[in-house]
């Protein structure tokens, strides 16, 4: 059972389902993401946590004229991400199902396209293959938001034209730049072409081309992320993107962005990273407060949400630039868990927005958990764990972040815990104000469906699950962070020497 | 001497007819379908079109059974190397397309079909003969025998307005620059003494002559002629008003056609003849290529024609071929050539699209008569969909690949600067792709009553073919040669966009038939 299938499976029923037609597509999509779902899991079993280097390889030669391989692979880094991208696909196909859409076999088509798409990006382990489908997650998502996505005509296709544009120009810049890193590294070594990222990350480039580079990267994954002042695609298209595709592009394709800073550049431009981190620390902490703030004056449940994910991803960048181990396992866990609480998030709104007549303003929720208990008491368990209630593992990946910037820079975690705070503020009144209060005369409390409890109580099942052992990711993905970092860490710990030394003379 | 002279008649000059055929081939189809077109009468339509598919089909045969030759023919005039035949085989394909594309045309009946196809083959005959140049001479006989008979494909449909404004307009600026390439062509004779493109780079590596005025007006000359045909902006301003004007099929070829042929001469003359003063040539082109991909990506915003918004793209999409000659390596001259490949499949999905749709709706070739396709006519959606996500470089395409090639070679040449400005032109042509994709696809069908075409009372006799030149009578028949033209185009988008060895290899031998430079 190779990686190829796992990665490829969803893209073949889709094609599928596209030409069976609109009675079979949707079921079929379904089975298909349930057996990716179990082929991921079956790779997390078979994953031996603790070894040195990619497991499952898969490497043959793509286009051998550019040096470039079809090679894949699972470490520490992306076995968990695996697990969460198909999770959280087969959560969106079984939501997806529960709806009707219009024009289904070419919905579920994009859908199985947009997997495929993350899956490879989260196993390629060559720069270019990465950077391929990187940029071809995006495709889908253009249909999705523009073809089945909300409001009117107009509003749809502005929104899904500034969130291609946007990201776009950062994935674009990250072409010209992984081209350069490869093609400087075979200068620069005098070695033949080659864009496998083990093999760059042996060849360190000069430092002044791993600067420029580093900031294409940086500006591509901060685009996705989106992080603070690269968001300004975020509330147009998150509010035009129809649901099943919302959960999916801010639990998962937010992470690949993240996963990209861990797997490509950290390792291969550890001086680009060592130069720029207090920027990118600035820009995380930038994101936390700005996230938070948004978060707390907006008026529309759907953009609290939206813009909670663009102050964790903050945290999430801030442990990545942290620069160490603890930062980084941090940042993993946090990726993991915000995966986790956004995908039903998103859902509960559309189940807010259902019982109040479509809208999905604050001022007309009001008093929903009235005849709601159990979607409440859902919705109150996923606001803990968004809000990093201790005990819950978003405390343990937030305390880990924190630990680990304060062991760097401790002025930068001093300001960031404020973050933690704020997120209590931001989450608990979306909560107050939707399920609690008087019940608004537009509000039709009700309580969940069987089919839509369907939905969201495995993900709470699993962050329940995740909270009492939260070593369970931790354990896998150490021995690969300690080696991602190293790097770095070589170089800070150079850095300080030569002050010292500076010092001393 | 007269022993000579005898000794010469009797033996008479080595022809390699082997090495001629492929050009033998186009230039007897041309002459038998204008001959025979005579005879056929009513059957002309079709009889015409079949004979012109044979006679490419024998020029792709032929061109194929000579790949790997790489020998000069013609006292060196023509260079049969694989660079030509590969080139060759593109045209070949371009021009079966276009004669698909033709069949049912308004153009081609207009015009008459024996004239309409043997102008075609025969500017097809002037493209292989630029391709394959090696000296200044020829150079200038192949463009204008690819020119003329263009000039006349425009304004093929002389009773509109349009087509014949097109004709003439591309008639008087591509004098223009048909005039500057001959005084550029004679400036390189008389700064270097050869016509010969080896004489030439000889002259330039032993005389020293590298920053004489005269070689570099030349050079500066010829290169505006060329730039002029390439549509290489500052000298693009005809190109939309021609594409918009000249019948959709003509215009499909000359995207596609000419641009190969231009990329083609420019590719060898300054990769053979004019290696040695690269360093002067080099960032006047690069400045050009620049300017290029800004100015077709800007100007596309603004259409809404779907002819214009692919002529504008056009002129782009030169900017980034014009990179891959800037460099001036082996590795530049691969990535044009196998940018020239893809290029030709984009465009010929994308014009196919534009045909069909312009015969079936009252809106012609503006952004509303695609409107909703992506539900009324999928299989239309399908193939504009993918050609222009294809140009805009998204993975999954061969254009993704293709830029992929180019931005290598740029940043391997010392040019990243024009790598980043062509990926900035990248991202401003999403602007105008994904107006046309969000319409086919986001946009409502028109309204079924607009879509038909103007019916006919009922009673009222029914409208005689030929009745009418002027009306553009819309077809319901499926178009089944269209649909297969797209569809094919679009399967080599897609096939060399996962699996683009093959291509890698072939575009690998056509340069290094380039030997002078590395």
């Amino acid at each position: 059972m190779t990686l190829s299938i796992l990665i490829w499976l969803p893209l073949v029923v889709a094609v599928l389902g596209a030409i069976l037609g609109a009675k079979v597509a949707p079921k079929l999509s379904l089975v298909g993401s349930l057996v990716t779902l179990g082929i991921a899991i079956s790779f997390v079993v078979r994953f031996k946590s603790g070894e040195d280097g990619l497991q499952f390889v898969t490497d043959t030669s793509w286009i051998s004229t550019l040096g470039i391989s079809y090679k894949l692979g699972v470490d520490g880094l992306n076995v968990l991400l695996l697990l969460l991208a198909a999770f959280l696909f087969a959560l969106v196909f079984v939501y997806a199902n529960l709806r009707e859409w219009e024009r289904p076999g070419l919905f579920y088509f994009w859908l199985g396209v947009a997997q495929t798409a993350v899956l490879g990006a989260f196993v390629a382990q060559d720069l270019i293959l990465f950077v391929a489908f990187f940029d071809l997650m995006l495709i889908p998502f253009y249909f999705l938001t523009g073809i089945w996505g909300n409001g009117t005509r107009e509003e749809r296709v502005r929104g899904t034209q500034k969130l291609v544009i946007y990201t776009l120009v950062g994935s674009l810049l990250m072409l010209v730049a992984a081209i350069a890193t490869g093609v400087l590294t075979a200068e620069q070594h005098d070695t033949r072409l080659n864009f496998a990222i083990s093999a760059l990350q042996e060849l360190p480039l000069s430092k002044g081309s791993q600067e420029w580079i580093f900031l294409c990267f940086a500006a591509a994954f901060l685009v996705k992320m989106p992080a603070f002042p690269l968001h300004g695609w975020l509330p147009d298209g998150y509010k035009a993107m129809p649901l099943p595709a919302l959960g999916v592009f801010s639990g998962v394709l937010s992470k690949v962005a993240a996963y990209g800073f861990l797997r490509i550049v950290l390792p291969v431009f550890p001086d680009a990273s060592v130069h720029f981190q207090e920027l990118l620390l600035l820009i995380a902490l930038g994101s936390i407060l700005y996230g938070s703030v948004m978060a707390f004056s907006a008026q529309n449940v759907r953009l609290v949400v939206a813009f909670s994910s663009v102050a964790q991803m903050g945290f999430i960048t801030l442990g990545i630039f942290a620069l160490n181990e603890d930062g980084a396992q941090g940042a993993l866990l946090q990726m993991v868990n915000h995966g986790l609480v956004t995908v039903p998030l998103f859902f509960i709104v559309g189940l807010l927005a259902a019982r109040a007549g479509g809208s999905e303003e604050i001022k007309d929720l009001g008093g929903i958990a009235f005849r709601a208990p159990v979607l409440a008491t859902l919705f109150l368990i996923v606001s803990l764990a968004t809000l990093a209630m201790p005990g819950s593992a978003n405390f343990a990946g937030e305390f880990l972040i924190l630990l680990g910037v304060f062991n760097a820079k401790a002025a930068f975690a001093f300001f960031a815990s404020i973050g933690v705070a704020l997120a209590a503020v931001y989450m608990l009144r979306a909560f107050i104000k939707s399920m609690h209060n008087r019940v608004n005369p537009s509000v039709d409390s009700r309580e969940i469906s069987f089919s839509d409890l369907g939905v969201l109580l495995p993900s709470v099942v699993v962050i329940l699950a995740l909270a009492l052992y939260p070593q369970f990711g931790l354990k896998k993905s150490e021995q690969t962070t300690k080696q991602t970092v190293a790097q770095v860490q070589a170089k800070t710990g150079q850095l300080t020497a030569d002050k010292t030394s500076e010092e001393q003379r | 001497m007269t022993s000579a002279l005898t000794l010469a008649a009797a033996r008479g000059p080595h022809i390699d007819w082997a090495g001629l055929s492929p050009f033998v081939s186009l230039a007897a189809g041309g002459v038998l379908v204008l001959l025979i077109g005579i005879f056929l009468g009513k059957s002309a339509r079709n009889g015409t079109a079949i004979l012109s598919l044979v006679s490419l089909a024998a020029f792709i045969g032929l061109s194929v059974w000579q790949f790997g030759e790489n020998k000069s023919i013609v006292s060196d005039a023509l260079a049969i190397d694989d660079l030509t035949l590969t080139l060759a085989f593109v045209l070949g394909a371009t021009g079966i397309a276009a004669v698909l594309l033709s069949w049912r045309s308004k153009a081609a009946e207009v015009a008459g079909h024996p004239e309409y196809y043997a102008l075609l083959l025969l500017s097809i005959l002037g493209m292989l003969v630029l391709i394959a140049t090696q000296n200044l001479v020829t150079l200038f006989v192949g463009f204008e025998l690819l020119s003329i008979p263009l000039y006349v494909l425009c304004a093929a449909e002389f009773r509109r307005e349009g087509s014949l404004e097109s004709g003439l307009k591309y008639l008087i600026v591509g004098s223009v620059g048909s005039a500057t390439l001959l005084y550029g062509l004679s400036l390189l004779y008389g700064a270097t003494g050869s016509t010969d493109f080896s004489g030439i780079a000889r002259a330039i590596a032993d005389d020293g002559i590298r920053t004489d005025v005269l070689l570099l007006s030349g050079v500066g000359l010829t290169l505006v002629g060329l730039a002029f045909k390439a549509s290489v902006a500052p000298f693009h301003q005809w190109t939309p008003d021609v594409y918009q004007g000249a019948p959709t099929p003509i215009t499909a070829f000359m995207a596609v056609a000419t641009k190969v042929a231009a990329f083609g001469v420019l590719l060898r003359l300054f990769d053979v003849a004019l290696p040695g003063i690269s360093n002067e040539w080099g960032p006047a082109v690069a400045a050009l290529a620049a300017i290029t991909i800004i100015v077709g990506n800007v100007g596309a915003l603004a259409q809404t024609s779907l002819k214009r918004i692919l002529a504008y793209s056009g002129v782009a999409q030169a900017g980034y071929l014009l990179a891959g000659v800037v460099v001036g390596t082996q590795l530049g001259a691969k990535a044009t050539v196998f940018y020239l490949v893809i290029y030709a499949a984009m465009n010929i999905a994308a014009f196919s699209v534009v045909i069909a749709r312009e015969r079936a709706s009252v809106h012609g070739d503006e952004i509303s008569s695609f409107a909703g396709l992506g539900k009324s006519q999928p299989l239309l959606a399908w193939p504009l969909t993918v050609a222009f996500l294809g140009l805009a470089g998204i993975p999954a395409t061969a254009g993704f690949i293709g830029k992929f090639y180019l931005i290598d070679a740029l940043v391997s040449g010392g040019y990243a600067w024009l790598a980043i400005v062509l990926v900035v032109g990248s991202m401003i042509s999403l602007g105008y792709y994904l107006k046309v994709i969000a319409a086919m696809w986001m946009g409502d069908p028109e309204p079924a009553a607009a879509a038909a075409a103007p019916v006919a009372a009922p009673g009222a006799p029914p409208i005689m073919a030929g009745g009418s030149q002027e009306a553009d009578e819309l077809v319901e028949e499926p178009q089944l040669e269209l649909f297969a033209v797209a569809w094919l185009a679009t399967a080599v988008i897609v096939v060399f966009g996962i699996v683009p060895q093959p291509l890698f290899e072939l575009a690998g031998k056509a340069g290094e038939s380039l030997v002078g430079i590395f």
